[in-house]
């Protein structure tokens, strides 16, 4: 893997940009592999990349069933943020924003990420007092997050309707100054490049049709090109695990949603922080190149339908006018859907599963992006021991049955 | 847009006037039933890609409760029934 720098840049462009090499290998399927991991997202790659590098474990693949970064690691609005409530949320949540902020050193490449601050708006006192509830517990588990005041809400977003008139008059807002967003490709990209580079085999176009079972292990594993023999497989497919579940022969407590995401024209700096509404569910940013990044609730039916519609449009769009009138003049260029694995407690599973030698990476809902650098510790950590990763221990299926959930209804600050 | 016509009141409504109710004929375990056939009532869902049998309440209109089939991928509706009358193909299919 050659490295990304500012000379290698400089003597590029004098070279017409004629010689830069692919990011990564498309790699030939051999007939076994020691780990398997589906699905070649943001978290599949990163469970790949540890797995070679914090767990020196050789003869890997990621199998892609389209191009990487496909699903919902292309799809998100890109936010990252780790303000979640219980110890064990707010460890591994954190765990992967440190991880992000040192991510563009250790991949050698630049993912843009800008840490411009993540608001929760207050709408009423009762938001106010859920917020610094949180905040308190925030402070308890040592991650960063105040409660501002409507005078500054309306200094660091001049744009926002505070007048007299406003639907949702706003009392402050919650404030994670480290939160902020991050160019999602490149986090594929990069943790693909790296993982190429470090000898793992990325199959994309291969999906996972079925497996071969001998006992309560994986032997193989079936795919669109063909069977290939393995010691371990790990899954990381959001919004689809149910579905590879099904072929492995269990069941999970997730059901699946369609989230929307939508950009406007690009415009010039006017939005320089992520913000939340929770009286309309809204969340809007704007991307370095200026669109506005704008997303909002739930269709609140199961859906695998990766693609948008015109209610969640309305919603949003309507919430953003309300929120910002001078965005009513911007139009609106693309809007799109990804496939989110929404659980009953709004919390990740992690590690094992009735099969042996089959862990799980899943639950993340709508905010797995964020999460990618720890979703990949932690999976890699179970395939390559065998052992749930300390951090994981209260993540695991077997929590429903014990009924230990980890209701994390801090998490979005909306219903989901 | 999903759009079902109500077995109970017979408006065409839209998603916006329905409630989603999820995945249908999950039966109540006995009170003797092991923890884990609890625990698979309560959370355990087949989640299916593609024909799902559901439930939905016509919210906005008569309040009913009703079955759907529908496929979870295109969004067809290919089914709806009362609860009380034997599966049958649906003569409308919107």
């Amino acid at each position: 893997m050659r490295r990304y720098s500012f000379a290698r840049l400089v003597w590029q462009a004098l070279r017409g940009n004629t010689g830069w090499q692919p990011a990564w290998r498309d790699s030939k399927l051999q007939n076994h592999y020691d780990v398997i991991i589906i699905g070649g997202g943001g978290h599949g790659l990163a469970t790949a990349y540890y797995l070679a590098t914090e767990y020196h474990v050789k003869n890997i693949a990621v199998l892609e069933k389209s191009w990487l970064g496909s699903g919902n690691t292309g799809r998100n609005t890109t936010n990252v943020r780790s303000d979640y409530m219980f110890p064990e949320s707010c460890a591994l949540y954190d765990l992967a924003l440190k991880l992000y902020e040192k991510l563009a050193i250790d991949l050698n490449i630049n993912i843009m990420l800008s840490q411009r601050g993540w608001m929760t708006l207050i709408h009423n006192q009762h938001q106010m007092e859920s917020a610094y509830h949180k905040v308190n517990w925030m402070h308890c588990n040592e991650l960063d997050g105040e409660i501002i005041d409507a005078a500054e809400v309306q200094r660091m977003l001049p744009a926002f309707n505070m007048s007299a008139d406003a639907r949702h008059p706003v009392l402050g807002a919650f404030l994670q100054r480290r939160g902020g967003t991050i160019r999602h490709d490149a986090v594929a990209w990069g943790y693909a490049r790296a993982a190429s580079g470090l000898g793992v085999d990325i199959v994309q176009h291969c999906e996972v049709v079925g497996f071969v079972k001998q006992g309560n292990r994986i032997t193989a594993v079936e795919t669109t090109r063909g069977t290939i023999g393995c010691q371990a497989v790990g899954v990381a497919v959001a919004g689809h695990s149910s579905v590879i579940a099904n072929m492995a022969g269990f069941r999970l407590p997730v059901t699946s949603h369609c989230l929307q995401a939508m950009v406007s024209e690009p415009v010039r700096p006017v939005l320089n922080h992520v913000v939340l509404s929770p009286a309309t569910g809204v969340y809007i940013n704007q991307t370095q190149k200026g669109e506005l990044v704008m997303g909002s609730i739930l269709d609140l039916y199961q859906s695998y339908g990766q693609r948008g519609n015109f209610p969640a449009i309305e919603k949003t769009l309507t919430a953003v006018v309300e929120m910002f009138p001078m965005f009513a003049q911007t139009r609106l260029m693309r809007h799109w859907a990804g496939i989110v694995d929404v659980v009953p407690d709004s919390s990740p599973i992690l590690g094992r599963t009735p099969i042996d030698n089959l862990y799980i990476n899943c639950g993340w809902g709508t905010g797995g992006f964020k999460a990618i650098p720890a979703g990949g510790i932690v999976l890699a950590h179970s395939l390559a021991t065998g052992q749930t990763h300390p951090l994981a221990e209260k993540f695991g299926l077997d929590r429903f049955r014990s009924n230990r959930l980890v209701d994390e209804g801090a998490a979005a600050g909306i219903a989901h | 847009m999903i759009m079902i016509r109500c077995p109970y009141c017979t408006e065409l409504r839209t998603e916006e006037e329905l409630v989603y109710g999820g995945e249908a004929d999950l039966v109540r375990p006995a009170e003797t039933s092991s923890d884990q056939e609890w625990t698979d009532y309560l959370f355990m869902r087949a989640n299916l890609k593609g024909v799902h049998h559901e439930q939905w309440c016509c919210s906005a209109g008569c309040g009913q409760w009703f079955k759907v089939v529908r496929d979870t991928v295109s969004h067809k509706v290919l089914h709806v029934r009362k609860f009380e009358e034997l599966p049958q193909p649906a003569t409308e299919v919107v």
